[in-house]
């Protein structure tokens, strides 16, 4: 089970101080975030992609790829990676390079993005997003696993011949997520390809997000990959705590009520009543964390979202060191208590490479059986 | 025989309302047009004055509270549906076309809808055909050609050579609600939704 954070990368005024930072101060500031996260021991960092203010993360490959030179063991990733608007030929070489770079520590979340403008300042159709997700995917999976493409689709100049480099490190590519709040057809995608599927649950009421994931499960063993147990979950989550559950809702609220996303409507008790949000003590998270499980089944990704609204850089390391000291390894424990042994962990590119090596050794084996007969 | 669903929206403010009224006596008029048939209906009412707070917070954060969930269930799961509003500044209330605003795009498709509305004045009544008519029209909806306003003088007049008085236009407007519904029968439980399989999504672009 593997545990990190996803950043959407907003430039938000804190409204406790009327204070708004600099693009600067907050691309620094995710930097600084990616590595506290790894300092406290969490598994994953993942940034968003917009092409818009006040976002800031257009250009994840390259803020990933920094982070790469300043940390060791931590994964990166993205919460995600817009494969409507995107150049899949890009995304295939600029992921590449920064799974060399990073030595492996690389994976990817597809996405179909959020904002409809973005669709036609990149010369795409939004309503031809689920189509232009599976075929963009279908190339960029090819292009990372065949070493010459031939490639006609609707939506981009074909290829001939053509050669996506650098290959993938160690030729595995990086593990894929595909999220989605909304699509059974993104969970058909997922199934189908045996990736992961991310549910970025945190706004909406869980019942609509089980039987999305349940459906992923269903059809990831339809398509023979393993059981629907064996199937790759991530999940989303949004926490602030404080060691006094009265001292993180009296802090929180401010920036909960004025939050870009969901300020302004319900209240805080409402929202974390409907959804993942928790509010509240290091204990209070790990109980509403752990009923993830009971909700989704075992799963292999929690990513929490804990820099946004506003919230100082200051405070956001704070609540890292909460998430890392009092939190993380609680859940890590208790989510390994029960789990069935077939059940797989978190994908990291040192497993996808033993998984590859051991079924070249069977196939071989295989093969020299054949040949003694 | 299984019994209509025949769920009532009113987006009456005040308790009592007129709306609200109109709403009971267009659902009462249509539960006896169909008794007669020897058909029972099951009458859900939906208060959208109930579910205001929780309507414009599925406008800020994408989802409907639990309330107003079961609402929109009820209306997307209904054969028949009595759409009642007050007529505001020449149109709809804000609070019914918000409801509707987060109700499914394709829930009403094909569905009998009777629309009505109340205003103080006779002369709004025509709102209900330049504003209400077409936002179900645009939801594929099938809308019975009566459509029943009543202002408030309504309450206290009879007709006269040239108009039916109110109880005549309910009678009439549940009537052809209960033709189109008895002609059709309830409606079978929902599937559940199928998924189309990846490599149908796949032909479907030939790549």
């Amino acid at each position: 089970m593997q545990f990190g954070i996803f950043s959407v990368g907003d430039v938000t005024t804190d409204p406790t101080t009327g204070r708004t930072p600099s693009e600067h101060e907050r691309i620094k500031a995710m930097v600084a975030i990616a590595r506290k996260a790894e300092e406290v021991g969490l598994d994953v960092f993942a940034t968003g992609e917009h092409h818009n203010p006040p976002f800031v993360p257009s250009s994840p490959t390259t803020m990933l790829g920094y982070i790469a030179a300043q940390t060791d063991r931590i994964i990166l990733s993205t919460s995600t990676t817009l494969i409507t608007t995107n150049d899949p030929v890009k995304i295939a070489e600029d992921f590449a390079m920064l799974q060399h770079l990073a030595e492996g520590r690389v994976d990817v979340m597809m996405g179909r993005g959020n904002t409809g403008p973005v669709y036609p300042w990149f010369g795409q159709d939004i309503r031809q997003g689920i189509p232009l997700a599976v075929e963009n995917y279908a190339l960029l999976h090819q292009l990372w696993r065949e070493e010459v493409v031939d490639w006609q689709g609707r939506f981009r100049t074909p290829l001939q011949g053509f050669t996506a480099t650098p290959r993938p490190l160690d030729d595995v590519p990086p593990f894929v997520w595909h999220g989605s709040i909304r699509s059974p057809e993104i969970a058909e995608q997922a199934a189908y390809y045996g990736d992961g599927f991310f549910a970025n649950n945190i706004f909406w009421p869980k019942e609509h997000f089980r039987k999305l994931v349940n459906l992923y499960r269903e059809r990831y063993a339809h398509y023979g990959h393993g059981t629907p147990e064996q199937a790759v979950v991530g999940l989303g989550g949004q926490v602030f705590m404080r060691k006094n559950s009265q001292d993180a809702v009296r802090e929180f609220r401010p920036y909960f009520d004025n939050a870009p996303v969901y300020g302004h409507g319900p209240s805080l008790e409402e929202f974390t009543e409907q959804t993942p949000l928790t509010v509240g003590s290091p204990q209070e998270v790990i109980e509403k964390t752990l009923t993830f499980r009971e909700t989704f089944g075992d799963y292999q990704r929690q990513l929490f979202l804990m820099d946004h609204a506003g919230l100082p850089l200051k405070t956001v390391l704070e609540q890292l060191d909460l998430l890392g000291e009092e939190v993380v390894p609680v859940l890590r424990e208790e989510f390994a208590k029960g789990r069935p042994a077939q059940v797989p962990d978190g994908p990291t590119h040192a497993a996808l490479v033993a998984a590859r090596d051991a079924k070249a050794g069977e196939t071989a084996d295989e093969q020299k059986v054949e040949a003694s007969k | 025989m299984t019994a209509y669903k025949l769920v009532v929206v009113s987006a009456g403010l005040s308790k009592p309302s007129s709306t609200r009224l109109l709403a009971d006596r267009l659902a009462d008029a249509t539960v006896r047009r169909l008794a007669l048939e020897g058909r029972e209906v099951d009458v859900t009412v939906v208060e959208l004055r109930d579910l205001a707070v929780e309507i414009a917070n599925n406008f800020v954060t994408g989802f409907p509270g639990a309330a107003l969930r079961e609402a929109i269930e009820a209306v997307t799961a209904a054969d028949g549906l009595i759409a009642v509003t007050p007529i505001f500044t020449a149109s709809y209330s804000g609070l019914f076309k918000s409801f509707f605003d987060v109700v499914d795009n394709d829930a009403l498709t094909g569905k009998p809808v009777l629309i009505a509305a109340t205003g103080g004045t006779p002369r709004h009544s025509l709102a209900l055909e330049h504003a209400v008519r077409p936002l179900f029209g645009y939801l594929r909806a099938v809308v019975l050609p009566t459509a029943v306003y009543a202002a408030t003088d309504d309450w206290g007049a009879a007709g006269d050579g040239l108009t039916d008085g109110l109880p005549r236009r309910i009678d009439r407007a549940a009537g052809e609600l209960a033709a189109l519904l008895s002609g059709r029968g309830p409606a079978a439980p929902a599937v559940p939704e199928r998924v189309v399989p990846f490599a149908q999504q796949l032909a479907a672009l030939r790549v």
